[in-house]
């Protein structure tokens, strides 16, 4: 498990009412459940903090092939002065998916090995998405992308973060031709800039459009739907307790 | 055949509306404008089961300078909506325009902001048909019910007085809430 | 300036014969070219094929640079039937989100729904507890969309290039496929049938009959459909040779589908990555290599009379199953969906038996019913990916849940968008007529492409 940050651990065998001041320093992200807020709520979960949990970590042995694919990832890194640690941020494998957390810098010469070397070989680019968490400070944006290789018969993602005041993630269109259409609409849906895209611009919403849509912090965007004499507010305005 | 053993002294008496209806009626070409899943239902219903060349409307006019109704089949997204408008004042007049499905006539189930709720936002629509996507059949009900609507249509003056009367009905009718009885103060779901 | 052949050439060697020579030792197509439109002084002239047009294969806007007949550049301006349905998706339940995400591709609805609906299985950690009955249906139901699809892609590939009678006999074939899914879902298309858990209902009776009725005149009807297309010679002057796209560029381009069994390679992720029981059913996988528009259609046709070999498989396999109560939707209350259909004297309701369950026998039932239909079911946290071969390519949802009962993020991988990056490369250089088969090759739904 990755340490997360928080004051050192004082040193008095452990015990577990220590071991949970760790957990204290980490962010509060939801307070109260159902929704209801101020003296509304009468669930008397108002004072309930949940707190972040710290960043999924996995640590080898992954299982099944990503420890050759890790194995060889690392191996392919090496020449090149690279270190497996120094691009790979953290591993994850979970419900039988691996995904690597690359660093932005080395974004590209980590696909570049994954496409040319030959015991990695995925040579199938399968798409960019990106997924906004407006939560995580630093690494707000996340652009993902899904490898495949048809030699080894494999599948990894790979997922890189960037800040919302710095969304510059390096485009792998140099590696992945494929990849030009896919970083277009991640752009125009998250605001995500693709440094080194040939023709980096709108492809789904209209060319002079403002805002990035698919972001939290757009609105959904619809209107009150009137039927029958009352007004039902669109999907993103109306109550909710989960 | 029919119609002309019937008439008595081999004379038939219309009026040159009735004609006008009659023929504008029967040979609708349809700019279809397929967008997105009812254009696959309308391309079904131009198919040999539900046979719209019946109507003498499987000759569907792909330049809008021949085309009589616009049938505006499927989801129309803010990118489309200027292209609808410029094809839609490339058609000559007379004109009409189907809005097929709930997502042309309102948005449907889209109601977001990539959509347009209701193409009739765009163009005057004359005939909302809902569904999603609606049944061939249903479509064809849509278009014996404008093909009635085609045939009163009347001409020149008494034209402008049945648009000035129709407009006058839709600005008269009450409110949905007024209708229902329903007070409109805070009462939202 | 000349391009030299060979080193050591002059400009006098070039101009000795009459007319400007061009020699073309390799890698100088650009130079040459340039040389030429330089010197000719020609007009090349931009056309747009706008977004209405009959031969777009949907709405597509295609800005084509042309010279004479001659198309130089290929663009490809897509959105305009950009529905924002991913965004939706976030503000409904994770059952609810199956009828959104079921509208994007609009000719395969069902491997929509397969797609999300197997990623957030894979999330619930269930992926091994749907009932075989379900996993059956599902498999049936995919084919059927498969030969639907198929026939949707090539009915309109005819129309685009004039031939009305293989638009109409391709509508005629999907109206019997049609009529199948209106009397198995109850809708003739975008059926939300697909549920995370199962499908929404079981077979109806004499579903498997009227299956099986199709299967004994769809060999005939599709023989008949072949021996009017594949051996035309109008057809095949106007696809054989025409938008090539070698192993190579498919690779390049992360072209998948029968694009890529077109080129010759046969990947096909029901056989390599096979999930839903694939690996359990008999057939082949379709390959051809001539890397054409006549390939893939052959890859098509092929894959058409497969996928009735595999519905035969799945039609068996549910009339061998005679098991009463044998379920449709996972058997964990808080997961499966609670409400049962049945057909009363006032059409298609909730059935009577599952009322009196919930209301007088049972009040944990009562409560999973209403959880379940008003919050839904909370996904655990992470990320998933299941793609599925779909008709037109690799077909894969990549959801992402915060562990609430919203999904956190859908996004779907359609492979019609990807494979429109590749009409460049097929256009370009070719004839204008022919952007027209080139396209219909790839077999584009511009719902899948736009969402």
């Amino acid at each position: 498990m990755s340490e997360p940050e928080g004051p050192p651990a004082e040193d008095n065998g452990g015990l577990p009412a220590r071991l949970g001041e760790q957990r204290l320093t980490a962010s509060v992200v939801q307070t109260g459940m159902f929704g209801a807020e101020g003296t509304g709520d009468t669930s008397g979960y108002g004072r309930l903090q949940v707190r972040k949990p710290p960043p999924l970590s996995s640590e080898p042995p992954y299982g099944g092939y990503f420890d050759a694919v890790a194995q060889a990832l690392g191996n392919a890194l090496e020449p090149a002065g690279l270190g497996f640690s120094d691009a790979i941020e953290r591993v994850v494998v979970e419900y039988g998916e691996i995904t690597f957390h690359v660093r932005r810098e080395r974004l590209v010469e980590v696909a570049d090995k994954l496409l040319h070397d030959p015991a990695l070989r995925f040579e199938i680019f399968s798409g960019v998405s990106g997924v906004h968490y407006p939560d995580e400070a630093g690494r707000e944006l996340r652009a993902v992308y899904h490898l495949l290789s048809i030699t080894h018969n494999r599948r990894i993602r790979l997922e890189v973060g960037a800040p919302d005041a710095d969304p510059h993630i390096p485009s792998l269109t140099g590696v992945y031709p494929a990849s030009n259409w896919h970083e277009r609409e991640t752009w125009d849906f998250f605001g995500i800039v693709f440094d080194g895209h040939p023709a980096l611009t709108r492809i789904e919403m209209p060319d002079d459009w403002r805002g990035h849509p698919q972001r939290k912090d757009y609105p959904l965007g619809g209107i009150p739907v009137e039927y029958r004499g009352t007004k039902v507010p669109p999907p993103d305005e109306r109550r909710s307790y989960t | 055949m029919g119609i002309e053993e019937k008439l008595p002294s081999g004379v038939l008496l219309t009026s040159v509306e009735k004609l006008a209806g009659w023929a504008r009626a029967r040979s609708v070409w349809p700019a279809t404008f397929g967008l997105a899943c009812c254009a696959i239902e309308l391309m079904q219903t131009g198919g040999p089961r539900h046979d719209l060349a019946r109507f003498g409307m499987e000759k569907t006019g792909a330049t809008p300078r021949q085309a009589d109704l616009m049938i505006v089949a499927g989801r129309v997204s803010q990118k489309m909506a200027p292209v609808l408008r410029q094809i839609y004042d490339q058609m000559p007049e007379p004109k009409w325009v189907i809005s097929m499905g709930v997502c042309a006539s309102s948005g449907g189930m889209f109601n977001n902001y990539a959509i347009v709720q209701g193409v009739d936002h765009i163009v005057p629509v004359d005939i909302y048909l809902p569904g999603c996507p609606p049944r061939p059949e249903m479509l064809m009900d849509s278009i014996l019910k404008l093909h009635d609507k085609i045939m009163n249509m009347k001409l020149g003056p008494d034209r402008d007085q049945q648009i000035t009367e129709l407009e006058q009905a839709r600005l008269d009718m009450l409110p949905l809430h007024v209708t229902a009885g329903i007070d409109d103060s805070g009462s939202e779901l | 300036m000349t391009p030299h052949a060979t080193p050591g050439a002059t400009d006098a060697d070039a101009d000795a014969t009459e007319g400007r020579v061009y020699n073309v030792a390799g890698q100088d197509w650009d130079e040459v070219i340039a040389d030429v439109r330089d010197l000719s002084g020609s007009e090349q002239v931009v056309v747009n094929m706008g977004p209405q047009h009959p031969s777009t294969h949907g709405v597509l806007r295609l800005i084509l640079t042309l010279e004479g007949e001659t198309v130089t550049e290929a663009r490809a301006s897509i959105g305009y039937l950009h529905t924002g349905i991913e965004k939706n998706i976030e503000y409904r339940t994770w059952t609810q989100g199956t009828t959104f995400i079921t509208r994007a591709d609009y000719l395969m609805p069902f491997f929509n729904e397969a797609a999300y609906c197997l990623s957030a299985e894979r999330l619930l950690g269930i992926e091994d507890k749907i009932p075989e009955r379900a996993q059956i249906m599902r498999v049936l139901l995919l084919e059927l969309n498969r030969i639907s699809s198929h026939l949707g892609g090539i009915g309109p590939f005819g129309f685009e290039l004039g031939a009305t009678t293989i638009f109409l006999q391709g509508v005629r074939l999907r109206e019997n496929i049609l009529d199948l899914f209106e009397l198995i879902t109850g809708l003739r298309m975008n059926h939300g049938f697909f549920r995370p858990g199962g499908v929404a209902q079981d077979m109806p009776a004499g579903g498997l009959e009227a299956i099986r009725d199709f299967l004994r005149e769809a060999p005939r009807l599709v023989h008949d459909f072949r021996t009017l297309v594949d051996a035309n010679p109008i057809f095949i002057a106007r696809t054989k040779g025409i938008a090539y796209l070698d192993l190579q560029a498919c690779m390049a381009l992360g072209v998948t589908g029968p694009m890529l069994r077109a080129a010759g390679l046969p990947w096909d992720l029901r056989k390599s990555q096979p999930c839903l029981g694939y690996e359990s059913y008999e057939f082949d996988v379709p390959t051809v290599d001539t890397c054409d528009t006549y390939g893939r259609y052959l890859v098509r046709m092929e894959e058409i009379e497969q996928s009735l070999r595999i519905v035969e498989q799945a039609v068996d396999r549910l009339a061998d199953r005679t098991a009463p109560n044998d379920p449709w939707m996972i058997q964990d209350k808080k997961i499966g969906w609670p409400a049962r259909l049945s057909l009363g004297p006032d059409g298609l309701g909730p059935s009577p038996e599952h009322i009196a369950h919930i209301m007088g026998q049972s009040m944990e039932a009562l409560i999973h019913h209403f959880k379940l239909v008003t919050e839904g079911f909370r996904v655990p946290a992470g990320q998933a990916y299941v793609p599925i071969e779909s008709p037109k390519g690799e077909l894969g949802c990549h959801v992402v849940s915060d562990g609430g009962t919203r999904p956190y993020r859908a996004h779907l991988r359609d492979p019609s968008f990807h494979h429109m990056q590749a009409i460049s490369v097929l256009c370009e250089g070719g004839l204008l007529a022919d952007v027209i088969p080139a396209i219909a090759s790839i077999d584009p739904v511009l719902g899948g492409v736009d969402r």
